[in-house]
């Protein structure tokens, strides 16, 4: 399964982050063309012949040091400003809002189920509806992260003791990427978030699903491996709806064979990785809070591996 | 000085010299020999001590830079795991900010300034010798943390939580904070030192508008440090207090605030970046002209620029936290300065251009890096620019974009001129210069390497490519970019090997006479020696060399000012600070160990009392103290004569009393330091209490009010017989001063007992949440200076016993007095503040 893993400030997925990316074209743009004027300046001031004539300091100081960049940047500064999109102390009427947790290091994602109302837990997927502004409650339990996925627009900080807001729009159905942006400790590498955006009848499907409880155990194995959940202690941090609830310090797996993606970002969910991530988290991914499982004998191993795979 | 004009030529001094000065002189400023060399303080080899060490730190920490490299040449790479990886680049920004990039700029000012001011030295130079050794024993045992992996690994901007207890428990944070906060109190001690040695101790006639730009630009940079530093020495103190202590001043839980820190650390740090850009600012305009054989276009202008810089630079800290959710108009506030700090370095580059422009360009090796410093730190400045736009920085903030745009900057507008001026001023140290036809390869190989390396870095972060992970998947089209930038820090390193290489065949040549290679107009390019010039020249433009062709055989005739030592000692002339009109004679200590000794005593304080020995902490830290009150002791003599000739017919004072002191000055300066420190402790306990729902928070409470009116009371009681203590001295009674300064000591010491009790009664619990940490903050602020103050109190009265307090040698009181009054602002200012803030 090959998926794009789009990251780039200069593929938006939206309008507003669009805007920010041709704000981004003009600057480079304008830079490379006074960059190239000042260093062809330069060499023409190196090169001439008549050397040795005196300057019209006032001209050089005053007009080019400081009237040009005095017209230059004032126009960016009122240019910039107006597409500096304005800050929202509520969200937008008609705006799907989201919570998102960031920790140390994975990304705990929060729905309300419009249904029941009741909270519906993911982690390291965010789902967006096309066309439709999503509001992101954005806090961090430990350090300070930030959220940053470039095809949507800017980065913010997540503080511990805060509750941040961003606004953001997906306007085209597509899978990019995001990753956690400011330092936070051993992983901060292995930090990714994949954003989904869909078209909202898919996207009501898809929210639809995660909201029911983990799928029963369909076949021996997954039975077995639900016991083996249970008894391997897995529920002391994980939550799987339905089956033990009494922890959320580990990412909700509930629906964990439906992401594309294990440790955030850091393992294609593929047949046999759930299984390797199990028996070898510290060596994928060193440092993450869970220990590896390498004991485990390899049965249980892989009754374990399938239930989860299982659990769409 | 009408008196100069008998003389038939005008020069200060006549011929023929009486016999034996010159010997005289040269037995005065004689440098220590064989393992003597490590007790110097003349700026001659302390300066040359620092500028070496600052560049070991470069080599290493550039290693650093080069282990990041290979780890980051492809995608998913195991070479460093992330453990390592995180405390290689915490120490690479680290060591490059902090024991690179500030030290060596301190390092080429201690070294050349008294050379081109026309000084002999600088005018405390046992302070410089400790400031060096603090740095170098510092700095060297922090840097070996490194070989043990215990190495900080928060980043060197360090930033809480992370680096609270709870998430960082290991000594590594704790080498940070007490490691870097000691070595910023070494750059403190440089800026002071700069600062009265530019102002008091130029050659007569060198008026401010006469100053050659390099010395603007040190003034300006060490006055920047003097308000800078405080506050990041604060946010080491209060994060180290966090951590021994569990004081919650970041934790948000108890009231704290993380953002507290990025306050605190960007109001050092932005200013920082100019810290380090300015110095080599002002080298590139001592270059450009010399370079291009004409006076610098603008010279006023390039000034006022200078001045602007250091002013606008304090209003761009929150620059850094443009995604940090502050409010929209601070944001703007801060753009429209990242702006406008753009304007007067646009005004320095087009003055270099139109120098070039005016000028015959001679293109030797400190030419070629001064066109390579244009080319990359215009580029930076534009990125800079780029991400001072709102948006824009939204998104590349943390990206490989801030890399690149800050290695442009820093390693265009500092190491490029940094390297250009060691070509260029080699010959000052030994006579020779470095090879121009390596050079070229230098050049090329660091301007192509640096290229190579950091302009894919653009790219890389446009693309999404974060800062500071220690690894990436290798499907989202990073891969080249980042093989390029490996490849190029390569080329980039072997350039700078090639320089090494070029430099260590320099330094083991036979010293010989310099003369004046470049044909520079400044004075360091007179002929020197231990001892600087041997007579300081009367100047009267601002390029003296190009102006009048005599002057190097004058000043080695000794024709003009001091030309030998009239005491038998280390002297130089202090001038008056605007219009260099001389003074008085300043005579200035010679060599010695304690220094060292003290500095040595320091490092070891802090560095042992990081890995909790601290029985051995506390015996360094004492014998520190001892050894500066040694060196101490020795200074502060009275006059050996009453005048002294400096020139003919021309007496002046032999030392200066009171504020016409340059010890004067530089305490004031030592207190503008402390109580920036203080503000920005009262800066964390606003923040905290406007943070708090209510003011004290519950659980706390403020003191009984009679406890602080009272300590206040003891405080000015204090002060006043402070004040007594200094008028008595000058009517020549011995007994009531010390008697008045135990009295002050007794009132000072109550009163911090006072208002600690008032505390103690009202139930202050530090750890109970930030408020009450905030008020223990300050009130361990005053309580150190009480002790430092029972220090200078006790040996103020030893003098007096002893009787070297006279009053023709009184600067310990005069001094300590000034400190005394400080504190007893400060102390009402604290327990003002303490119950001002539930008004609000």
């Amino acid at each position: 399964m090959s998926l794009p893993q789009l990251q780039s400030v200069l593929l938006p997925a939206g309008a507003a982050a669009g805007a920010i990316t041709s704000l981004s074209w003009v600057l480079i743009a304008g830079a490379t063309l006074i960059f190239v004027g000042v260093m062809l300046l330069l060499a023409w001031a190196l090169l001439r012949r008549s050397a040795g004539r005196p300057v019209r300091t006032r001209l050089w100081l005053l007009g080019a040091g400081v009237l040009f960049p005095l017209v230059v940047l004032t126009s960016l500064l009122v240019w910039s400003h107006t597409r500096t999109p304005g800050w929202l102390a509520q969200p937008p009427p008609g705006a799907l809002i989201v919570g998102i947790t960031a920790h140390m290091w994975w990304w705990e994602v929060r729905y309300s189920d419009p249904a029941s109302g009741e909270n519906i837990t993911l982690a390291n997927e965010l789902h967006l509806p096309v066309g439709r502004p999503v509001w992101l409650g954005l806090s961090s339990p430990d350090v300070i992260h930030s959220f940053w996925v470039p095809a949507l627009g800017g980065k913010m900080d997540m503080l511990p003791g805060r509750v941040r807001h961003l606004l953001v729009q997906a306007d085209e159905a597509g899978i990019w990427r995001g990753q956690c942006a400011e330092y936070c400790g051993e992983q901060h590498a292995r930090m990714a978030l994949h954003v989904f955006a869909k078209p909202v009848s898919e996207f009501d499907t898809w929210l639809a699903a995660q909201a029911r409880p983990a799928a029963a155990p369909a076949s021996a194995l997954t039975l077995r491996g639900r016991e083996a959940f249970l008894a391997q202690r897995c529920n002391a941090c994980h939550t799987v709806r339905g089956v033990a609830e009494e922890s959320r310090l580990g990412p909700d797996l509930t629906h964990v064979g439906s992401r594309l993606y294990l440790g955030a970002g850091t393992l294609a969910n593929q047949p046999g990785n759930l299984a390797h991530w199990v028996a070898h988290t510290q060596a994928v991914k060193p440092g993450a809070r869970m220990p590896s499982s390498q004991d485990m004998d390899a049965d249980t191993l892989n009754a374990l591996a399938a239930y989860l795979e299982h659990l769409k | 000085m009408s008196d100069l004009n008998e003389d038939r030529d005008g020069l200060p001094s006549s011929l023929p010299r009486p016999p034996g000065e010159l010997e005289r002189l040269q037995r005065a400023w004689k440098a220590p020999t064989g393992w003597r060399l490590f007790s110097a303080v003349n700026n001659s080899q302390i300066g040359v001590f620092y500028l070496a060490t600052a560049l070991l730190f470069f080599l290493l920490a550039g290693v650093l830079g080069l282990m990041m490299r290979a780890q980051l040449a492809v995608p998913d790479n195991t070479l460093l795991s992330a453990q390592t990886y995180n405390q290689v680049f915490t120490m690479h920004g680290t060591v490059m900010m902090f024991l690179f990039a500030v030290p060596v700029v301190e390092a080429i000012a201690v070294y050349l300034l008294p050379g081109m001011l026309g000084a002999r030295d600088l005018p405390f130079p046992r302070l410089s010798a400790y400031a060096f050794w603090a740095y170098a024993i510092g700095g060297i045992a922090f840097f070996c943390t490194i070989f043990f992996g215990v190495s900080p690994d928060g980043g060197w901007f360090m930033y809480p939580p992370l680096t609270g207890k709870e998430h960082s428990p290991g000594l590594g944070a704790d080498f940070w904070l007490l490691g870097i906060g000691f070595i910023e109190i070494s750059a403190i001690a440089g800026a002071i030192e700069l600062i009265i040695g530019i102002l008091f101790t130029r050659a007569p006639g060198m008026t401010l508008d006469k100053m050659p730009i390099y010395a603007w630009a040190m003034l300006v940079t060490a006055f920047m440090i003097v308000f800078a530093f405080p506050a990041i020495i604060a946010g080491t103190l209060l994060l180290e207090l966090e951590r021994a202590f569990d004081w919650p001043f970041f934790i948000a839980a108890r009231g704290g605030d993380p953002v507290l820190w990025q306050h605190l650390f960007w109001f050092f740090g932005h200013p920082e970046v100019y810290i380090i850009f300015l110095p080599a600012a002002g080298m590139v305009s001592m270059m450009v002209p010399v370079m291009a054989r004409t006076p610098l276009v603008g010279h006023r202008t390039i000034v006022a620029a200078l001045v602007a810089v250091g002013f606008i630079s304090f209003a761009l800290w929150a620059h850094h936290m443009f995604t940090a959710g502050l409010g929209r108009y601070a944001m703007l506030f801060v753009t429209t300065a990242s702006f406008a700090v753009a304007i007067p370095s646009a005004v320095q580059v087009f003055s270099w251009i139109a120098t070039f422009w005016k000028g015959r360009v001679q293109m030797s090796a400190p030419t070629l890096f001064l066109l390579g410093f244009h080319f990359i730190f215009v580029l930076g400045g534009l990125t800079g620019v780029m991400v001072a736009v709102l948006p824009f920085n939204w998104q590349v903030h943390d990206t490989y974009f801030i890399v690149a745009h800050l290695h442009y900057v820093l390693i265009g507008g500092m190491v490029f001129p940094v390297f250009a001026g060691l070509y260029y001023w080699a010959p000052v140290l030994n006579g020779h210069r470095l090879s121009e036809r390596l050079a070229r390869w230098v050049f090329g190989l660091m301007f192509g390497g640096f290229n190579l390396t950091f302009f894919p870095m653009h790219i890389s972060g446009l693309l999404g490519m974060p800062r500071r992970v220690y690894t990436y998947a290798g499907d989202l089209g990073w891969n080249f970019l980042n093989l390029l930038s490996s490849a190029g820090s390569l080329i980039l390193a072997l350039g700078v090997l090639l320089f090494c290489i070029d430099a260590a065949r320099f330094v083991f040549k036979k010293k010989i006479e310099h003369g004046n290679p470049w044909h520079a107009p400044t004075l360091e390019w007179l002929p020197q020696a231990d001892y600087g010039m041997r007579s300081i020249p009367q100047i009267d433009s601002r390029e003296p060399l190009w102006d009048r062709p005599t002057l190097a055989a004058e000043v080695v005739a000794g024709r003009h000012w001091l030309p030998g030592t009239h005491s038998g000692g280390r002297e130089t002339l202090v001038t008056s600070w605007r219009d260099a009109v001389p003074q008085h004679l300043l005579v200035v200590p010679g060599d010695s160990w304690w220094p060292l000794i003290a500095a040595a005593g320091t490092a070891g304080f802090f560095l042992l009392l990081t890995v909790s020995q601290v029985v051995v902490a506390f015996a360094c830290g004492i014998t520190a103290i001892v050894a500066i009150v040694v060196w101490l002791w020795q200074t502060d003599t009275p006059p050996h004569a009453l005048t002294a000739e400096v020139a003919d017919g021309v007496f002046l004072p032999v030392g200066a009393r009171g504020t016409a002191s340059h010890s004067w000055w530089a305490m004031i300066i030592l207190l503008c330091v402390d109580a920036t420190v203080f503000a920005s402790l009262v800066f964390a306990h606003v923040h905290v209490s406007m943070a708090a729902d209510v003011c004290p928070p519950a659980g706390a409470s403020l003191p009984d009010v009679f406890w602080p009116l009272a300590s206040g009371a003891l405080l000015l009681a204090g002060s006043a017989a402070m004040f007594g203590a200094q008028a008595m001295l000058v009517r020549g009674r011995r007994a009531p001063v010390w008697a008045l300064v135990l009295l002050a000591l007794l009132c000072v010491l109550a009163a911090f007992g006072m208002d600690g009790w008032g505390h103690h009664l009202a139930g202050l619990r530090p750890t109970a949440n930030a408020w009450s940490a905030t008020v223990a903050a300050m009130l361990a602020w005053q309580g150190f200076h009480v002790a430092v103050l029972l220090i200078m109190g006790l040996y103020v009265c030893a003098r007096a016993w002893s009787g070297k307090l006279r009053v023709d040698a009184r600067a310990s009181l005069d001094n300590t007095a000034l400190l005394w009054h400080y504190v007893t602002v400060q102390g009402l200012a604290g327990m003002g503040i303490i119950y001002l803030m539930p008004l609000f």
